[in-house]
């Protein structure tokens, strides 16, 4: 029995198509990331498996049961944490978890070795009221509380948007730890950059799904070469570049712009034709988890 | 933005037409043990006044029923030897009590008008004071707090519950905690329930408190039986819950709650239940209006019990209206209430 089985999905809001026939699954005990920019259709997805929308149409199963028909039962089994910080700001953190334990009639005390890898984080704020807490430690109390019926699976929307670069390492240490105690996770992140932490990852834009497969073998899907160019002037280079020989595509990313390789592009005619631009240096690079996003989008 | 417009249009049209503070329509039974001409002449004055409404000629313990049962706001009852002693107050004789008006003071507003509205009708500029007994029954004194009373509890009641239900749910929805609440083992509908059980038991605290207030301060008499206005105020407060629960379904977010609360329940509350103006003014369209808020019935009831000091058993109609849109409302709220997002 798969924990997320995702058959052919489709949602819309009015004119809006949100999700369009989206279909993967997520294994028992796998770290599964949902990676997309923002409005690809995850929240909704996400809402749809939480049993809080209902699909338009396809099927979807949690722990092999229905999200429409067996709704309460998954309601029971799952751990959800949604994207936005939904907890009671104006209770403590310690509240916070005894009312979430109490919601799902449990002793937070029995729960507290599974919490504890992440409720020792925050608990010497244990007094604080939620509210006051910074954005990653938010994040930490919201997981504890999501953990706190011990879920079989979990769902995080966009955990760590708006926690800084430490706390979302951090943060993705515990959910490797929580996936190595057997827990099925299903996460979705904005950032690309996170997608290693995964055992698989599926690239959603705009209600799609561009690829499904572990973060390796989806960058084993970008098969062209690809440089990475600087010059001092960069947006005249992203002109320029753009018109010599041999470039599929050229597109900004971070310091430089990356520059696809068709067949019969040769690094020496590139830098011979745009010399005239200062400071033009250009190197051979690993492909990005983005640059196989970008790729995928275009196609 | 419906709101916006509406408002202003329909306050216009209610203070402008339909609401005024002038008593019209006052019902009036005549007591008269000969019907003389010289009284035949003071009724048909009376039938004519725009002001009134004849009921017929009752006798004595008749009209009593009608004061009682609220078919009537007024008795005039003649002296028996009308004629002679008119004769004599014509020649400025002393004639005292020769008219007795026994009026319906629950509500003082129209029983003053009617007072003094009798007193011109029925003998014109001629007549002396000392010319007429008057008797206010229900509420001998006149205080405006035995009319307000039953008024005020239909107010407080819904703005505590329907109100505070509302936005505190809503709250929920606004704040996201309510996706988590409903990503738990927990039913929907129990979390609805103890949404409303803190705003019941705090409405139950005002009830009790008002009742002490009325009875002890403002010396409402409240003779229909405390049971019986306790029970009823009880099935009025679980009828607030419901319209707040109704509200949280359709609102989104707490403006829109409070903004639903005080447009659509406030405003026909103090215009079209009787609470600041008699609605036996009000042009037919909206009397019928009326009779869909919830505050009308429970008020009525209210001031018969609490100041004309009838049980409950004889507010039976009023009741069974409340229960009936209490169950309506049960219903339909839970319906709504999804236990998706949706």
């Amino acid at each position: 029995m798969k924990a997320v089985e995702v058959n052919d999905v489709s949602k819309r809001f009015g004119k809006v198509e949100a999700l369009r026939s989206v279909s993967f699954e997520v294994e028992r005990g796998e770290l599964f990331g949902l990676i997309g920019p923002d409005g690809a259709g995850k929240t909704t997805l996400f809402r749809i498996l939480a049993t809080l929308l209902e699909a338009d149409g396809g099927t979807a199963l949690v722990d092999g049961m229905d999200v429409c028909r067996d709704y309460t039962s998954i309601r029971s089994r799952v751990g959800y944490m949604p994207g936005r910080f939904s907890l009671y700001q104006d209770l403590t953190v310690e509240e916070n978890l005894a009312f979430f334990a109490a919601l799902f009639g449990v002793d937070a005390r029995d729960s507290y070795s599974l919490v504890a890898p992440v409720y020792r984080h925050i608990e010497p704020f244990a007094k604080r009221r939620a509210g006051r807490l910074s954005g990653g430690m938010k994040q930490k109390l919201a997981l504890s509380c999501a953990l706190i019926h011990r879920p079989s699976v979990l769902f995080l929307d966009e955990p760590t948007t708006g926690v800084d670069a430490l706390s979302r390492g951090e943060f993705w240490d515990m959910l490797t730890d929580l996936k190595n105690s057997g827990i099925s996770i299903l996460v979705s992140t904005p950032y690309m950059d996170e997608a290693s932490r995964c055992d698989r990852i599926a690239l959603c834009n705009d209600g799609g799904i561009l690829g499904t497969d572990s973060p390796v073998r989806i960058l084993q899907r970008f098969d062209s070469p690809l440089y990475a160019a600087r010059a001092d002037d960069m947006f005249a280079l992203l002109g320029a570049a753009r018109k010599v020989r041999g470039v599929e595509r050229c597109y900004p990313f971070g310091q430089s712009h990356h520059i696809v390789a068709g067949r019969d592009f040769s690094a020496e005619e590139f830098t011979r034709e745009l010399s005239w631009l200062e400071g033009l240096c250009l190197e051979p690079v690993k492909p990005a988890i983005e640059d196989v996003f970008i790729k995928l989008m275009q196609k | 933005m419906m709101i916006v417009i509406l408002i202003p249009i329909v306050l216009m049209v209610l203070f402008g037409f339909a609401i005024s503070t002038e008593v019209n329509n006052i019902k009036v039974a005549v007591v008269a043990p000969h019907r003389t001409d010289m009284i035949r002449e003071a009724v048909t004055r009376l039938e004519r006044n725009e002001y009134f409404t004849f009921c017929g000629y009752v006798g004595e313990k008749e009209a009593d029923m009608l004061l009682r049962s609220g078919r009537a706001d007024a008795v005039v009852v003649f002296a028996t030897d009308y004629d002679r002693r008119m004769m004599q107050a014509s020649e400025g004789l002393p004639s005292p009590a020769l008219i007795q008006l026994v009026l319906d003071a629950s509500d003082v507003n129209t029983a003053g008008a009617a007072q003094a509205y009798l007193q011109g009708i029925l003998l014109g500029s001629a007549s002396a004071q000392d010319m007429f007994e008057t008797r206010m029954l229900f509420n001998p004194r006149m205080k405006s707090a035995f009319n307000f009373v039953p008024g005020i509890m239909g107010f407080i009641f819904i703005l505590v519950c329907a109100m505070m239900t509302s936005i505190s749910i809503v709250r929920e929805k606004e704040t996201g905690t309510m996706e988590v609440l409903l990503v738990s083992p927990v039913r929907p509908r129990r979390i609805i329930i103890a949404k409303m059980i803190p705003y019941f038991v705090i409405s139950c605290i005002v009830l009790v408190m008002i009742l002490l207030l009325a009875r002890y301060l403002l010396d409402v008499p409240m003779s229909g039986g405390v049971a019986g206005i306790f029970s009823l105020s009880l099935l009025y407060i679980i009828l607030s819950l419901s319209l707040g629960l109704l509200v949280s379904a359709i609102a989104r977010t707490q403006v829109a709650a409070l903004l639903i609360s005080a447009m659509v329940m406030m405003m026909p509350i103090l215009m079209l239940s009787g609470l600041l103006f008699p609605l036996e003014n009000l042009p037919a369209f909206f009397q019928v209006i009326s009779c869909t808020v919830p505050a009308r019935w429970y008020i009525d009831a209210m001031r018969k019990m609490m100041i004309q000091g009838v049980p409950l058993s004889e507010v039976w109609l009023d009741c069974l209206v409340l229960l009936g849109m209490t169950v309506l409302l049960l219903t339909v709220a839970f319906k709504r209430f999804n236990d998706k997002l949706e």
